[in-house]
């Protein structure tokens, strides 16, 4: 197997990796849904890059195509429906050059996935123990008993109480938390370098997702894997985010360190998606400034920037064309036509 | 306006030989509070806790065990007490999922007209009524009124959603978890819309939710599931700040800061909530309690009486100097001093 991998990596990048390298390269991934009806434009061009060992989150209201981007990476969307174009790199790996073949190599040991709901995402009629072995096995070719002690120490590292018993146990025994710990221990079980977390903590109750937040943090400096988080909380993006992407109609729009983004947001949409979340103590006498409208078909996007519609400072040339990145402060980009000029609309307003 | 008292419901679970009785779960076990007219009475608790389950038992979508509802003075269902068709009149309910609720066969308008022709209503003025009240929620009629569900987002089917549920120009609404399968900035338009109409039309919200912040902003008191049981009940600035119970405290540090550089590091409480089949004894809590000690598996421990709209109760040993709990007397001298002071005057 170890013969195989060289082969795979000789034919995909004939250079030599450069130290420091981004780990995740994405270029203009643009995404169609094609069916009789309507082609739905998930992904409109979405840019990024990820060093080894870095956490980003995506944030994003629902249908802003965050979800989509982390599949595409992953090579699970429907090839006959999903049409892609751009570039994405993961490690040594052109994931849309791969060969099916391929794939299943590069899944689980390179890049792996967590998924929201574990409950559909394990299989319900083999033990917790034999998935993640089957794994093991699929990817280290070892034994059946190397494969299952591999399994039980890695119970023992997402810190499930009981290890030896919950090995033996199917999904539906165990509790919302114990089986988004084993998703994890799942995903982990061939040390990926970059994993995918979709949502992993949406469904659990507030107790719980504090408790697999901080394990995926830990687990996340011990073994140095860079990971996507995908979430709709900005409150989960707060604890555990070096760099947050905002995404909005399939586009991101605003790109930075997490302090910089979510407390000096230069996206008119990060703004106002700030200001419409209720914090904790706010104060009840006063409205919540909600964004007015309703996020865009995904069918037929609006010309130009597609929050212009909803945007409290868009002007007329806002429509003409889509806002490229603007470079507002150090690694700290924005998409938006007011930000990048001089005497700033948006900043000026929040003085005001 | 609203009291329920002693409220219980049990499912059975049916299994092995004959499909005989082998347990049950108590999803709502004994449950008693108040709802006082006007006011926005907040619910919260983990999935599972029979937050649900309870609104449900409140508009009699599913029977109860045991217990008793009088809503405005009237008991429910009882010989001489109200029917349940004025009940519904007076009581109506907004559900989470905003498309499930709805007909999909049926114009929004129609929906909404709906209940009001059930009660007896002529088709003309259902109609009218059904088009006052869009507008009301801030969708235009001539546009929306004719459209289906399907052709709507999900904020626009909750605001239709709400529209029918104050059809009958009901006196309370039990919204459960009618925001939270919205994405934030809708969210915010709907929250608003809630509070305008809850002026507008003089309405008492039973607010349901798992978000803490949300209830924070929009309850005047709160109430605490535990795993059936009511924890923790009281005004909503009394609660944030001065939470007594351990479940209350650990369940609102849990809540994540927005701020980056506020991260937390330990979690306030290890594992999932126990299964409510066969709950612990005692305090159901006790199993996760960082303070429990014999007593609280020994005996439940009780809430205190219902005096006013400020009361604030707790079920907890910690909170009761008679309970033997070795740090009763401690915590009611920091957390209660009012009580306190009143108790160690007894013996």
């Amino acid at each position: 197997m170890a013969l195989q991998f060289s082969v795979t990596n000789a034919e995909l990048k004939p250079h030599a990796a450069v130290a420091r390298r981004p780990l995740v390269e994405v270029k203009d991934l643009k995404v169609k849904f094609v069916s009789r009806e309507a082609t739905v434009q998930a992904v409109n061009g979405v840019s990024f890059e990820m060093a080894p060992g870095e956490v980003l989150c995506i944030i994003g209201e629902s249908g802003s195509g965050k979800s989509v981007t982390m599949r595409a990476l992953m090579r699970l969307l429907p090839r006959r429906r999903a049409v892609l174009s751009g570039a994405m790199r993961v490690g040594d790996y052109n994931i849309r050059a791969l060969s099916e073949r391929q794939l299943t190599q590069v899944r689980g040991s390179t890049i792996s996935m967590v998924f929201q709901e574990p409950m559909t995402a394990l299989d319900p009629v083999y033990t917790i123990g034999a998935q993640i072995a089957e794994t093991v096995i699929r990817h280290e070719s070892c034994s059946y008993k190397a494969g299952m002690a591999r399994a039980l120490e890695l119970l023992q590292v997402v810190k499930v109480p009981s290890p030896e018993r919950r090995l033996k146990a199917y999904p539906h025994e165990l509790s919302g938390g114990l089986r988004q710990r084993a998703m994890i221990a799942l995903a982990l079980s061939c040390r990926p370098s970059l994993l995918l977390a979709d949502e992993p903590t949406t469904a659990l109750d507030a107790t719980v997702q504090i408790q697999v937040l901080i394990l995926l943090r830990k687990l996340q400096k011990e073994l140095g894997m860079g990971v996507i988080f995908v979430t709709h909380d900005l409150g989960v993006a707060a604890q555990i985010a070096d760099k947050v992407a905002v995404m909005y109609a399939g586009r991101i729009v605003e790109y930075g360190n997490v302090r910089d983004v979510l407390i000096r947001p230069s996206h008119p949409y990060t703004m106002a998606m700030l200001a419409s979340t209720i914090h904790a103590g706010q104060s009840r006498d006063k409205e919540i400034e909600a964004i007015p409208g309703s996020p865009p078909d995904m069918r037929r996007l609006p010309p130009g920037c597609s929050f212009a519609p909803r945007c409290r400072y868009a002007d007329r040339g806002c429509t003409s064309a889509v806002p490229p990145p603007t470079v507002v402060a150090p690694s700290h980009l924005a998409c938006c036509f007011n930000t990048g000029r001089p005497g700033q609309a948006a900043p000026q307003e929040e003085s005001a | 306006m609203l009291t329920v008292d002693g409220l219980k419901k049990h499912f059975p679970i049916h299994g092995g030989l004959f499909n005989r009785r082998i347990g049950s779960v108590r999803a709502v076990d004994d449950v008693s509070f108040v709802v006082l007219k006007g006011e926005t009475l907040g619910i919260v608790g983990e999935s599972g806790c029979g937050k649900s389950t309870l609104a449900r038992l409140l508009m009699h979508l599913i029977p109860k065990d045991a217990g008793e509802l009088v809503f405005d003075g009237e008991g429910v269902d009882e010989t001489r007490g109200l029917t349940l068709r004025e009940l519904r009149r007076n009581m109506q309910m907004v559900f989470q999922d905003s498309y499930s609720s709805l007909n999909p066969r049926l114009p929004v308008e129609d929906s909404i007209a709906y209940g009001p022709k059930v009660h007896g209503m002529s088709r003309g003025d259902a109609k009218q009524v059904a088009r006052e009240l869009l507008e009301k929620v801030g969708l235009q009629p001539e546009l929306f009124g004719s459209r289906y569900p399907h052709e709507l987002s999900g904020g626009q089917k909750q605001r239709v959603n709400v529209a029918r549920a104050l059809a009958l120009s009901p006196r309370m609404l039990i919204l459960d978890e009618a925001v939270s399968a919205l994405d934030k900035s809708i969210e915010a338009q709907v929250l608003n819309q809630l509070r305008y109409l809850k002026r507008h039309f003089n309405l008492t919200y039973v607010f349901i939710s798992h978000d803490l912040n949300v209830v924070q902003y929009i309850s005047d008191r709160v109430l605490v599931m535990y795993l059936g049981q009511v924890v923790e009940i009281g005004p909503v600035e009394d609660i944030y700040a001065r939470a007594r119970h351990p479940y209350t405290r650990a369940l609102f540090s849990s809540r994540l800061s927005m701020d980056p550089d506020d991260r937390v590091d330990e979690a306030p409480l290890t594992g999932d909530p126990p299964n409510p089949i066969d709950p612990p004894s005692g305090c159901r809590f006790r199993t996760r309690c960082p303070f429990a000690e014999e007593v609280c598996a020994a005996k439940m421990p009780a809430m205190g009486t219902w005096v006013d709209r400020s009361s604030h109760l707790t079920a907890c040993h910690m909170e009761d100097a008679a309970s033997g709990h070795s740090r009763a007397v401690r915590t009611s001298h920091t957390a209660m001093s009012g009580q306190a002071s009143a108790v160690s005057a007894n013996p």
